[in-house]
């Protein structure tokens, strides 16, 4: 079992893909949600801009906004509704840099 | 012709689908966006290509026919403008305002079917917000779209048929760790039941049977519960609630699914056009149709974004609007037998929906119960205490969208969605009457600047 929030259905066959979520590699599969390959290897996808506390999403088919992250160009997306790309570099808040400065 | 009929749909669910069918078999070739990938809707929702081999477990006795369904709603869609990954997210003036994936577009229309759909209606209870708390329908997608178990532990709270339906999925697929926690005594099931089977038998018995397959299974399931709380920290770890007997009761969890019922995503409905109406069986508020569908000039909705009534009555709601779309345009009206069985198997999945109101019970009562400190809006943060004070304090008659004004509970990026169900059971304790209806503005997605940014403004 993974330490993550969400559990496996079965061991997966599938292509492994990695890209960025907030300066650190994550790693899920090809065809994953955004939102499923963070979920499986964390247990957040942001914070509450309001009161910092945890957000990870709720309605899971991008209605409630729950799982909204942005891109490096500072777009916004929601992480249930957008599959991985191994080119991805996201983050769980428009402004900070987690990177070095650029 | 100087002025062609520009007929489109919104959402390709079991209405929007349907709607295009008949359209297309009458030849007109409809505009069909849909917000997602791909069209199939939720409840009916097409499954991602690696979870395809677990399409009997996840749909049990509805798979057999999905596959030459699908067939067929795809020969449909290559008929149609279909587009997909495409938001409206206002509509004005007979038009739509839209985001897809070239950008902003602005779709003039002369024909307009709304068949968006639904989402899980929820009260909220303390710990709600945590990591690990979903929707039903959440829990549905995550095994459908994300091709996950929501977690380890799941206590499947609330009170819907949507429990029932997603705790066999979950363990047609395996997972070990299954309770159902219905607030609704068991007793007020027994007398619902009746009503129900009187008005659509075989959608009762599959409710009957598949509680009977988690009984087999000893899947856990505890009736007239109160849920007090939902804790944790990073993630959920508890949940609270008071049986039948008043016994105080903790369980470890590693997930909850919550929900009670589905409410109709209406925005779109209302920033068309459409009338609404407040019904008070269902104690929300609905779409004004007429028997086709039709709401105003130029104006149908279709399916659970009208009136709460499932996949089946989608279905057939969405033939009735394109049947009276297309006679508007003149063409000859369809088998009358046919209309008539549409009409029929309509009426009685909503009759069904009535009697089901008396057996998934929305939990009006305890809103009072929920603690000042109890968050409501989960985007803008404001609690139940907030909300109490600004009914009592604020100036001029008390009305839900202006306690939404002075609060901000129901402005974040959901629109309202999740906690204005709430927010008008608050607001209705003060005023003794109704829920009142959160007025939807555009846009009704949170879109970028930009998306707003066209040669006409």
């Amino acid at each position: 079992m993974t330490h993550g929030l969400f559990a496996q259905i079965e061991p997966d066959t599938r292509a492994s893909v990695q890209f960025t979520f907030d300066g650190t590699p994550v790693n899920g599969f090809v065809g994953d949600t955004v939102l499923a390959a963070l979920l499986r290897s964390g247990t957040y996808i942001g914070q509450s801009e309001f009161d910092g506390t945890p957000r990870a999403g709720f309605c899971l088919m991008g209605s409630c906004q729950d799982c909204t992250l942005w891109d490096s160009d500072g777009r916004r997306l929601r992480a249930c509704m957008v599959d991985i790309q191994s080119d991805m570099d996201l983050r769980s808040t428009p402004y900070r840099d987690t990177s070095d400065h650029g | 012709m100087d002025n062609p009929p520009r007929v489109v749909i919104v959402g390709a669910g079991p209405a929007g689908l349907a709607a295009a069918r008949h359209l297309v078999e009458g030849g007109i070739r409809p505009v069909v966006l849909e917000e997602s990938a791909r069209a199939g809707g939720q409840g009916t929702r097409r499954l991602v290509a690696h979870m395809s081999h677990h399409r009997n477990r996840i749909y049990g006795r509805a798979a057999s026919g999905m596959a030459a369904r699908e067939t067929v709603e795809d020969a449909v869609l290559s008929q149609c403008d279909f587009r997909t990954g495409t938001l409206v997210w206002g509509s004005h003036a007979g038009r739509l305002e839209l985001l897809g994936p070239d950008g902003y577009d602005s779709l003039p229309y002369t024909h307009l079917l709304i068949a968006v759909g639904a989402t899980d209606r929820v009260l909220p209870l303390p710990g709600w917000t945590l990591p690990g708390v979903f929707t039903l329908g959440g829990a549905q997608v995550a095994l459908k779209r994300h091709a996950s178990f929501i977690g380890d532990r799941i206590v499947f709270a609330g009170s819907s048929p949507l429990m029932y339906l997603a705790a066999a999925q979950y363990l047609r697929l395996g997972h070990p760790d299954l309770t159902i926690l219905d607030t609704t005594p068991l007793s007020r099931k027994i007398r619902s039941f009746p009503a129900m089977m009187r008005h659509a038998p075989k959608t009762a018995l599959q409710g009957i049977s598949l509680m009977a397959e988690l009984r087999r299974a000893g899947i856990k399931m505890a009736f007239g519960v109160a849920l007090k709380a939902i804790e944790g920290g990073e993630r959920v770890n508890t949940i609270e609630y008071a049986t039948r007997g008043g016994q105080i009761v903790r369980t470890p969890v590693g997930a909850v699914a919550l929900g009670y019922g589905l409410r109709p995503e209406l925005q779109l409905a209302e920033l068309a056009g459409a009338t609404l109406r407040y019904d008070k069986r269902h104690r929300q508020w609905f779409a004004q149709v007429d028997a086709m569908g039709q709401a105003t000039d130029g104006l149908w909705i279709a399916g659970d974004g009208s009136r709460i009534g499932g996949a089946e009555a989608a279905d057939a709601a969405g033939f009735l609007a394109a049947e009276s779309m297309l006679t508007t345009l003149g063409h000859p009206a369809a088998d009358p037998l046919k209309i008539r069985h549409s009409r029929r198997r309509l009426k009685r999945q909503q009759c069904f929906q009535d009697a089901m109101t008396g057996a998934f019970q929305w939990p009006a009562a305890s809103a009072p119960n929920i603690p000042d400190e109890t968050l409501v809006c989960r985007c803008e943060r404001i609690c139940a205490g907030e909300i109490r004070h600004a009914i009592t304090t604020s100036l001029g008659p008390v009305e839900i969208n202006r306690v939404k004004a002075v609060t901000r509970c129901g402005m974040g990026r959901c629109q309202g969605r999740f906690c204005g169900p709430a927010l008008g059971e608050l607001v209705a304790i003060a005023t003794g009457e109704a829920p009142g209806y959160l007025r939807a503005q555009a846009p009704i997605r949170p879109v970028p600047l930009l998306a707003t940014d066209s040669e006409h403004t």
